[in-house]
């Protein structure tokens, strides 16, 4: 048997979505910024996959969303875009701590530009406090970026009342909901946020496709220079096929909430219950915050996290911590230091997370696994030393 | 499924090839690489391209790929910084000249790596090293045996592990010479068969001085040149700098050549002599390892050796207990250095290793090595 637990890395394509691409990469191949009608056939497809997308995220005007190649590019054009046009301001960022690497990176660089970057930690339980986030904002300070769902607790962030306390403050908001959409309701104007990052392969579309949501007006500079797409906020010929697939996964996936969302809470609640029964020294992490249905983090003490991963994954068991560097192996996440927990905690720490395909008996097959590679990794007496 | 073993590849071609032996025997192969550089540092880990560097992964994940089986890389930066990189500057710093290899093999492939590969349900772990090891008949003790090809040994980096250990660890290449390893990658297609072998030590991209004086740099302090006949000759740059048996850095002018013989940490002295100087017939040894048997009661005859690249010479090793020993040649050797390991070899059976440890001092003149500064991968 296996289980594939690692859906907050990337999911299946839909069936549907790719029926819906099809078109678009076989007979209607046109450019969709070309005058013929090969053009505005594929411009057709393309704006209306821009309508679907907006319902799906509760845009009003679907010109306010720009696709581009994922959520990490998304995430790079609004924190980069927004502060490098909004310097008549001032050069002051806040992000919360917990934020996506593509933000914190993002920031990083703009700090290597010169402007400052205040990062925000979050409670013990994951969870942004506005107060603290309200706290670090200053009459210089151009953006703020908090997330909607940390990708690696689940945690949801008050993020409406920390968008209203920044707006009022006349500060941009940007909220990476990478893992919120399709896991629990998104509407970009019920948060009231300026800016808001999305991505096709979280929600069962196609892998290098994402969008940036841009309440209109919003200042920005671009990112990638070229020709005139996207009312010149992305350069590059449009990915119609791509826009189609996401559009039609996000529909989906939103149409599907109100059913999917308690399934995996269920599977989730189980998982946890589960791996907390079958051995001790289990906790789950942000285990205080509301949270998305869709992801289980938890510590197993005594067992690192790159040795139970391998073990997990040799019996079919696929799940994650941290992030991956490029050579594969593991750094311990930012997230749950952020959190403030103990360095042994984040360094045994693991992310399941459920996606449409999982099942039961894939829950209780991976807590006999984790039960079992446990009781061997704790049990491995140090070889003798000569 | 056979039984699972952990092969650790350094995304050379005897890993590589060690990995397909064992495939094609019926086990079921589990490949890691330790990673022992930076991972956020992608500029300074590119110096480290000796083995397991960055263009390493991917090798290995390729030939792991090739044989269709899992592949992981593991973060060993931590621990090999405080079981390798560390104890080799500490050792250079009080003038010993460490060979790094041994720490690795018995602290981290064959220790911490055994014990990870016990909690994946795996009870071995091979590597790409040119060494054999067998259960010896009866006594079941595990033996220790050079690698059939003899330019290619690595028993000597290999003494230092215990009867557990052994018992646990697989040689694949230990039986084939490197051209044979060669034609078997070229054989099976693995996308390494042609990779020119690594010389260095992995972790040093260059000068190791430089990597000492990062380290322990502090704790190098100018002292003085004193020659073995009581005349202070110049002063040098810190202990660390210098090896017993090195000529050449010393900056003095003497109208024949002049060797440094000993390094003396209480003082901080590197005492220099002529070339009579540097030979001798006795080192004591600590810490030494007995493989195919429990440390014996009395002498016994062995043919030693005091560094990697050299022939093994006759001698008696003296078991003085709770492993020290004396290792008195039949005829005197050439810059014995403390740090560097003796290894020794079974008279009648020149393949079986008896064991090895560290030399201490060397006995009766002052002591040496010159080459012995474990160039060579091990």
């Amino acid at each position: 048997m296996r289980a594939y637990l690692d859906y907050s890395a990337t999911t299946p394509l839909a069936p549907e979505a790719l029926a819906a691409m099809r078109p678009y990469l076989e007979g209607r191949f046109g450019n969709a910024s070309s005058l013929h009608a090969w053009g505005r056939e594929a411009r057709a497809g393309l704006e209306g996959a821009r309508a679907d997308l907006a319902r799906a995220v509760g845009a009003r005007d679907p010109q306010g969303l720009v696709f581009l190649s994922g959520g990490t590019e998304a995430d790079n054009l609004a924190v980069k875009g927004a502060a490098r046009h909004g310097t008549a301001r001032g050069r002051h960022v806040v992000v919360s701590a917990i934020e996506h690497h593509a933000v914190l990176e993002a920031a990083a660089v703009l700090e290597a530009e010169g402007f400052s970057v205040t990062r925000v930690p979050p409670g013990g339980d994951g969870r942004m406090d506005p107060d603290a986030v309200e706290a670090a904002l200053r009459p210089d300070t151009i953006l703020a970026a908090v997330m909607l769902v940390n990708n690696e607790t689940g945690a949801i962030q008050p993020l409406a009342e920390i968008a209203a306390r920044c707006r009022a403050r006349g500060v941009l908001v940007h909220a990476d909901c990478v893992q919120a959409l399709g896991k629990i309701p998104v509407d970009v104007e019920a948060l009231g946020v300026d800016l808001a990052a999305f991505s096709a392969h979280k929600v069962y579309g196609p892998k290098g496709i994402g969008a940036l949501y841009a309440r209109p007006g919003t200042p920005m500079t671009a990112l990638v220079h070229g020709g005139f797409q996207e009312r010149s906020r992305r350069a590059g010929t449009e990915d119609v096929a791509g826009a189609v697939g996401f559009a039609r996964a996000a529909r989906l996936a939103v149409d599907a909430l109100p059913q999917d969302g308690p399934r995996l809470a269920g599977l989730r609640d189980r998982l946890e219950a589960g791996l907390l029964a079958a051995a001790p020294g289990v906790r789950v992490n942000a285990a205080g915050a509301p949270r998305a249905p869709h992801i289980a983090n938890l510590a197993f003490d005594g067992a690192a996290a790159e040795s139970l991963l391998i073990a997990l994954d040799l019996e079919g068991v696929a799940a994650s911590a941290g992030a991956a560097c490029s050579s594969g192996s593991l750094e311990p996440s930012h997230v749950l230091l952020a959190m403030g927990l103990a360095p042994e905690r984040c360094a045994s720490s693991l992310r399941f997370s459920l996606g449409r395909g999982t099942t039961a008996d894939e829950i209780e097959y991976t807590i006999g696994v984790v039960a079992r590679a446990l009781e061997r990794l704790r049990g491995a007496v140090p070889a003798g030393v000569g | 499924m056979g039984e699972r073993i952990v092969v650790a590849m350094s995304g050379g071609v005897d890993s590589a090839v060690a990995a397909a032996l064992l495939c094609r025997a019926g086990y079921d192969v589990v490949g890691v690489l330790l990673r022992i550089w930076p991972s956020r540092r992608p500029a300074a880990a590119e110096r480290f391209d000796a083995c397991c560097s960055p263009r390493a992964v991917e090798d290995a994940r390729a030939v792991a790929a090739a044989l269709g089986i899992p592949f992981y890389t593991l973060n060993y930066e931590a621990e090999f910084d405080r079981e390798v990189i560390r104890p080799f500057c500490d050792d250079y710093a009080v003038g010993r000249t460490p060979i790094p290899c041994l720490a690795c093999n018995a602290r981290l492939k064959f220790g911490s790596l055994l014990d990870r590969a016990r909690g994946w349900g795996a009870e071995l772990v091979a590597t790409g090293h040119y060494a054999r090891v067998e259960r010896a008949p009866g006594a079941g003790r595990s033996l220790l045996r050079r690698g059939v090809d003899p330019r290619k040994d690595q028993s000597y980096f290999l003494y230092a592990l215990t009867q557990d250990q052994l018992a646990r660890a697989r040689f694949p290449v230990g039986a084939h010479t490197k051209a044979e390893t060669r034609r078997m990658a070229a054989a099976l297609g693995l996308p390494v068969a042609e990779k020119p072998e690594s010389q260095e030590i992995c972790f040093v991209p260059g000068d190791y001085r430089e990597v000492v004086r990062e380290r322990v740099g502090a704790a190098l302090r100018p002292g003085p040149i004193r020659h073995l006949d009581g005349r202070v000759m110049g002063t040098h740059t810190g202990l660390a700098d210098f090896t017993v048996g090195q000529r050449r850095g010393l900056g003095i002018g003497a109208g024949r050549p002049l060797y440094v013989v000993g390094l003396d940490a209480a003082s901080n002295t590197v005492v220099v002599g002529w070339d009579q100087d540097l030979w001798a017939a006795e080192a004591t040894v600590e810490r030494f390892n007995y493989i195919p048997f429990d440390e014996p009661a009395g002498p016994i005859r062995v043919r030693a050796k005091v560094r990697y690249g050299q022939a093994e010479a006759h001698a008696t090793l003296i078991p003085r207990g709770a492993g020290r020993a004396t290792l008195r040649f039949d005829a005197p050797q050439r810059a014995i250095a403390p740090g560097q390991a003796a290894v020794c070899y079974d008279v009648g059976e020149p393949d079986l290793v008896i064991g090895g440890g560290t030399i201490a001092a060397a006995a009766g003149a002052a002591s040496s090595a010159q080459a012995g500064r474990g160039k060579e991968e091990g």
